[in-house]
């Protein structure tokens, strides 16, 4: 059953970001099933999900923290770790496996040295993989910052991690 | 809103459109958008500006045309035109062309088998419809259904209708549309709720995303029609967080179907209320399964659970609760409108109507298609899918993502629908096909999807959590060259044990890869194991390690 508490506690700081995680929960009536929702806009608004996030969460939703630290961990789309300030995403959909996303990734961790969830010493560059993007006709699919490319070759992604570790953006 | 303004918005709107001589759709679906046809729309309403074309000529961000290989498209209507391969320097030549001789070097072949051999119901407003304004879909013809049903249907004659046109759930499992909406509409409850299933996980699949982006409003409308005849008051679509555009244009489209008073309390004026929510999935495959959604939904972690009892009549908050797919819910409102048994005449005898199917892979047309069931396998990877590039050989089609199997050479002529592919180790699934040539490596692929299966088990239960590990080691260990006869042995031993044990689908069909392509390939396993060679030149086999035999 639907169980809620009603009031809210404090921001973990005086962060205006805390009030879009604030307004989630609240829209939501402090719910308990708001952890997910919660969590994703939490994640929206810092990019990823620290300690201090997830405590805020599970005491306004009146939830233990062992529970919002499992759906934290459960889930793929959530992540405990900061990342860079850009992000390759390479798709290893069937599709985009099929038209060589291991070989990209083979060609990242040869050129730059990262794996899939490592983020570049100097805090420029991300690398993540996803499940499948839903973007199979344009296999083999990246996301970079935010834009999906299509028909992506390991030099196409090299070039473009290696523009954001070279230079200032 | 009463039936009457309904007419008038789809007047109004006809008439705003009629003003136009010409309208140009540009695909502004993820494909197309990523080959930067947002760019070309804007080129395109900038040239129409400085040209003064303003009154004459409509710029719409249109829907999928499936033909993702070829984007960006943009279609002209009213003559129909589809242009493929824009590119912004196109912009003028295009609209020099409009009402003379179309321009030949872009011009998409129409009467090509790609377009000619589909049969569109879900999609068949496909690339002629705004998907963010519901004036547009109004004007096609949409929220007839939902008026028909509530004003002149009964809940009992809904279900008739829709149970007569023989829909089965188009998630991949087949069940009874109207056995499963009877089921709910007969359980005794103050409260029901109703799921849309848009945690579209089988990679390789993209069918949701594209109905979801393109038809948000068709969505709605079978899911508002869904819950009047089951019930319910309220409604929760379950959308996975990788896909931005169908969350925003679903979010978009639920509050203008709210202020049309399409959805809330007085729906259409009669006495029937509903409203719907989004949940955003978050990347997880097994909460594809229905009680792992519902516990999602409910803001755990996406666990499955035993059935029975079935979510039927204890699902969400313990409450009776309908769980379809979106493309299901996408074929109620033509179903209404058209009734049952002109859908019940599309397709086979056991699977009625058409699906939709993700073409990807090694395949020249990849894209979205709609085809009537029972089409043959050959006729959608050769005539509508183009056949194989490059030269090379056709190897197989995966279908039904990481439960499902793939179907070989010999085998292409089989028809899809739900019970064709059964025999063969494989189902038609929720529509992904994935074609492969002679490239892929048939082992390499079967651990691919053990490693997905692996990876995404939940861990609940032993036989999937540590089963499908073991499996992913053996398999890992055939591409390194390193296995032996006894490991293969071990892993077939395996794979029948983890089928029948496992709580939920998903390490049930977990083995389905192994043991498809161990049917139709086991010369690749062997050679990987004997003559510790991969025939497809994908697996790296160091030969100095070939002393592991002894």
């Amino acid at each position: 059953m639907r169980s809620s508490s009603g009031k809210t506690v404090e921001a973990p700081s005086d962060d205006k970001r805390w009030r879009i995680v604030t307004a989630t929960m609240r829209r939501h009536g402090f719910e308990r099933d708001a952890v997910i929702e919660a969590l994703h806009s939490a994640q929206e608004a810092f990019g990823y999900l620290d300690d201090a996030a997830l405590r805020y969460v599970a005491q306004n939703l009146n939830t233990p923290l062992s529970l919002v630290y499992g759906v934290a961990t459960f889930y793929n789309f959530f992540t405990l770790k900061p990342q860079g300030e850009h992000t390759c995403v390479v798709c290893l959909g069937t599709a985009c496996y099929i038209k060589g996303a291991r070989q990209i990734l083979d060609a990242i961790y040869t050129q730059q040295g990262l794996k899939p969830g490592q983020t570049t010493p100097d805090k420029k560059a991300s690398l993540l993989v996803a499940r499948c993007l839903g973007a199979c006709g344009l296999a083999a699919a990246g996301v970079f910052d935010g834009e999906v490319v299509g028909n992506l070759t390991p030099e196409d992604a090299i070039t473009r991690i290696e523009e954001w570790v070279n230079h200032d953006s | 809103m009463i039936v009457e303004e309904l007419n008038k918005i789809a007047v109004d709107e006809r008439q705003e459109q009629a003003q136009f001589n010409h309208h140009l759709f540009v695909c502004s679906g993820t494909a197309c958008l990523s080959a930067h046809s947002d760019e070309i729309k804007i080129a395109f309403e900038h040239e129409v500006e400085q040209r003064g074309l303003g009154k004459m000529c409509a710029i719409t961000g249109g829907g999928c045309r499936g033909l993702c290989a070829k984007g960006p498209m943009v279609s002209v209507e009213p003559t129909g035109i589809l242009y493929q391969g824009v590119k912004l320097g196109d912009v003028p030549e295009i609209l020099d062309s409009l009402g003379k001789e179309p321009v030949n070097h872009l011009q998409a072949d129409l009467n090509a088998h790609f377009y000619q051999k589909q049969h569109r119901i879900v999609l068949e407003y496909s690339g002629k419809l705004d998907p963010e304004r519901i004036e547009s879909y109004i004007a096609a013809g949409g929220y007839n259904a939902l008026a028909k049903a509530l004003t002149e249907m009964t809940p009992v004659e809904v279900i008739d209708q829709v149970t007569r046109s023989g829909l089965r759930g188009r998630g991949g499992a087949g069940y009874s549309t109207g056995l499963k909406w009877n089921t709910v509409a007969k359980a005794q409850s103050a409260q029901k709720y109703i799921i849309c299933n848009g945690d579209e996980g089988d990679p390789g699949a993209f069918m949701d995303r594209s109905v979801m982006e393109d038809y948000p409003f068709r969505v709605l409308e079978g899911v508002t029609i869904a819950a009047y005849a089951v019930g319910a008051s309220q409604g929760f679509l379950y959308v996975r967080a990788e896909y931005p555009l169908a969350v925003k244009r679903l979010k978009s489209a639920i509050r203008q179907a709210e202020k049309r008073g399409l959805l809330g309390t007085s729906i259409l004026g009669t006495a029937f209320s509903f409203d719907v929510e989004i949940r955003l999935g978050a990347g997880a495959f097994v909460c594809g399964e229905e009680t792992a959604l519902i516990a999602s939904i409910e803001g755990k972690r996406g666990t499955p659970r035993p059935r029975p009892p079935f979510p039927a009549e204890h699902g969400l908050w313990g409450e009776p609760t309908l769980n379809n797919n979106v493309e299901t819910y996408a074929n109620i409102a033509p179903i209404l409108q058209n009734g049952g048994d002109w859908y019940a005449a599309i397709g086979t005898e056991k699977s009625k109507g058409t699906k939709v199917f993700a073409l990807s892979g090694r395949i020249v047309n990849t894209g979205l298609i709609e085809v009537p069931m029972g089409m043959t396998v050959r006729e959608i990877v050769e005539h509508i899918g183009g056949g194989i590039p490059d030269g090379r050989k056709f190897k197989a089609v995966q279908t039904g993502g990481p439960s499902g199997g793939c179907i070989p050479e010999q085998y292409l002529d089989t028809p899809v629908d739900y019970d064709s592919l059964l025999p063969l180790g494989t189902y038609m699934g929720s529509g992904g096909m994935i074609v492969m040539d002679d490239t892929s490596c048939m082992v390499d692929v079967a651990r691919y999807f053990m490693e997905f299966c692996m990876t995404e088990s939940c861990g609940k239960c032993v036989p999937c959590r540590v089963g499908t590990a073991h499996m992913y080691d053996l398999l890992d260990k055939i591409t390194r060259g390193e296995a032996t006869l006894g490991d293969l042995e071990l892993l077939e031993k395996l794979a029948d044990m983890v089928s029948k044990t496992s709580l939920c689908g998903l390490g049930q069909g977990a083995p389905n890869p192994v043991k498809s392509t161990l049917r139709y390939f086991r010369d690749e396993y062997l050679a990987h194991i004997v003559d510790k060679v991969c025939p497809a030149g994908v697996c790296k086999i160091h030969h100095d390690k070939e002393g592991v035999l002894q």
